[in-house]
């Protein structure tokens, strides 16, 4: 149970990271940490203690197997995490042409 | 199995690879081509509201039969909800991208602009149409991560900031609403939403549960800028290109949003009465503040925006109201006027406020600014977007002959008879700061006459956008007719029918 609790902070570590930061590429680190604290909640998800990969062998019965769709559905979620991270990522270097800083909060055009 | 259901995804997703191929070798053809693509769309969308009825019809991606009555493969269902989504997506988007011809040449990149539209309304049908939760989570990102980039189109210093906020929040969201699945995944072993309703009918543990649906109401209410989660609307909203923000708001927050937070609570969370208060108090909250903060807008684009998260909150307010009374089990023919209220104002709600951001866009295209204060006399060399923009100014503020009055009219009267009073007097007065937000509209931007300079030089915008938004105020005043019962029967019956019916949604899929 212990593993679930850690993962779910090392998810509100990146939250707090993305409140808190004021640098444009620690956002996006930090975006990171919780994107990769949701990818290994998957694996625990489907993980069995002792289980070995599901690849049935009639002659071989084995009784636990891992759950293999959460990490089918990882490697569909790390895809998709490639692509908001290097689009959040062309944009913070566009965002440093313009206005020569990573700081946030010399970043201000928009209000109210 | 109806073979329909995966055109939808497949016909836009191949027409965005298709115009990046094409358009470098054939300049001209991509932007006709997009608006083509998206015309067979209309088509094939409305023809699938008029045969679908109360029917729910299935699509099993690969063939995978289900196993014990237990689905085990990708399911895309149609029903009588997705179909009036799939419409509004599909009608606005042709609008759109027919509007963009002549609006998006000031940009470069017009192919990649194509495209980016196109795999938008891809992901936009995927999520709409998807059965099981992962995939809404894979063909949301899909259209999030493309709308981003639209958002950005302009790489000026507006836009880069509007779109860097709108992707920590919207990734943040996608990651509450990944914890969600992965947390649903847990304790259920699936992820069909026909067959997560059926687990959970058979019990579960009520603080998990608990924590299960806040998870999935914040991250699809960050989707769809519920007021504590609406900082990133009016910046992205307001800085996309005009065309792309008619989408956002007309289309994007309610397919990815609003859709989705109703189709899970009815469909696969039981409805229980602490989770619909919160959603009433969290749509009554937007449909207020929202107003007041739009009230003190000088951009036309911001005060768009800002309205949008007041209308958006009458649609979650009524559907609140809604749940309200269906978890109390008693007098379930107001429960469902008050969610065909709460679907009326969304249909309604796409066409205006598209048309609104047309109109926007028309300005913008021919004096060069946003800000109100700038513009005046307007009336006299546009007149067709005077016009348009008074069809939808009179809508969104609820003036009787226009479709807004009787969307309005259906939440108040299905508050009243709910014995909201409070809510009902709300609405009247929101309806009232709207009126005059929009009549401020109309007397800067149209009538108030001032001392420009080169007024001789101002004419009409071309023809393909005065087509889009020609037809969408025609869409703002035959829409009303949607108030009439027999055709509401027609139209809103059969979705208010599966949402309201906790059963009937997951028992017709898993028995098929």
């Amino acid at each position: 149970m212990i593993v679930y609790w850690l993962c779910f902070i090392l998810f509100l570590v990146g939250l707090y990271g993305v409140i808190t930061r004021r640098n444009l590429v620690k956002i996006a680190i930090s975006l990171s940490i919780m994107e990769f604290s949701t990818f290994l909640f998957f694996a625990l998800v489907g993980y069995i203690d002792g289980g070995v990969a599901p690849i049935v062998d009639p002659a071989d019965p084995v009784k636990a197997y891992v759950d293999p769709l959460p990490q089918a559905l990882v490697l569909t979620a790390i895809v998709i995490g490639l692509a908001t991270t290097s689009m959040l990522m062309a944009v913070i270097i566009r965002l440093y042409r313009k206005y020569g800083t990573f700081d946030i909060r010399e970043i201000k055009n928009l209000r109210g | 199995m109806n073979p329909l259901i995966p055109l939808f995804v497949v016909i836009p997703l191949a027409g965005a690879f298709l115009i990046m191929i094409l358009g470098r070798f054939i300049r001209e053809l991509n932007k006709y081509f997009a608006s083509l693509i998206l015309l067979v769309l209309v088509i094939l969308s409305i023809y699938s509201l008029a045969t679908t009825g109360e029917n729910l019809s299935l699509y099993k991606v690969g063939g995978w039969e289900p196993v014990n009555k237990i689905p085990i493969g990708i399911y895309m269902v149609m029903d009588g909800f997705t179909v009036i989504v799939l419409c509004i997506i599909n009608v606005i988007g042709f609008l759109s991208a027919f509007y963009s011809i002549s609006y998006i040449k000031r940009y470069t990149a017009e192919n990649y602009f194509y495209a980016l539209f196109c795999l938008m309304v891809a992901g936009m049908n995927g999520v709409v149409l998807s059965g099981d939760l992962f995939n809404i989570f894979v063909f949301l990102e899909i259209s999030v991560i493309s709308s981003y980039a639209l958002v950005a189109f302009g790489v000026e210093k507006n836009e880069l900031e509007a779109s860097f906020k709108y992707q920590v929040l919207g990734g943040l969201a996608s990651f509450l609403i990944l914890y969600g699945i992965g947390f649903i995944y847990w304790k259920t072993k699936t992820l069909n939403i026909a067959d997560i309703k059926e687990v959970f009918n058979a019990g579960y543990d009520k603080s998990y549960y608990l924590f299960v649906q806040i998870l999935m109401l914040s991250g699809f209410g960050l989707k769809a800028a519920i007021i504590p989660f609406h900082a990133w609307l009016p910046d992205a909203h307001s800085s996309a290109p005009s065309p792309i923000s008619a989408m956002l708001s007309g289309v994007l927050i309610k397919a990815v949003g609003i859709y989705v937070i109703i189709r899970l609570f009815f469909n696969m969370f039981a409805v229980s009465e602490g989770m619909s208060v919160l959603i009433t108090t969290l749509g009554t909250l937007s449909m207020v503040i929202g107003v007041f903060l739009a009230i003190g807008q000088w951009d036309i684009k911001r005060l768009l925006a800002y309205h949008s998260i007041s209308q958006m909150g009458y649609v979650v307010m009524s559907v609140g109201i809604g749940m309200i009374l269906v978890s109390r089990g008693a007098r379930p023919e107001i429960a469902s006027l008050a969610i065909a209220g709460g679907i009326f104002h969304l249909i309604n709600h796409a066409a205006f406020k598209g048309l609104l951001f047309l109109n926007a866009g028309a300005i913008e295209y021919t004096i060069g600014t946003r800000d109100l204060k700038e513009m005046g006399g307007l009336a006299k060399s546009m007149p067709a977007t005077s016009a348009t923009s008074f069809i939808a100014s009179m809508s969104i503020s609820g003036i009787p002959p226009f479709n807004g009055f009787f969307s309005k009219l259906i939440i108040i009267i299905a508050a009243i008879m709910a014995k909201f009073y409070l809510l009902a007097l709300l609405a009247v007065i929101v309806s009232i700061v709207t009126l005059a937000s929009f009549l401020k509209f109309q007397r800067y931007a149209f009538f108030n006459k001032t001392d420009n300079k080169n007024e001789n030089h101002i004419k009409e915008v071309p023809f393909p956008m005065v087509f889009s938004m020609v037809v969408l105020s025609i869409l703002c005043v035959l829409l009303s007719l949607l108030a009439f019962p027999e055709i509401r029967e027609a139209v809103l019956t059969p979705a208010i029918d599966i949402l309201m019916d906790p059963g009937k949604y997951s028992s017709q899929i898993t028995g098929i």
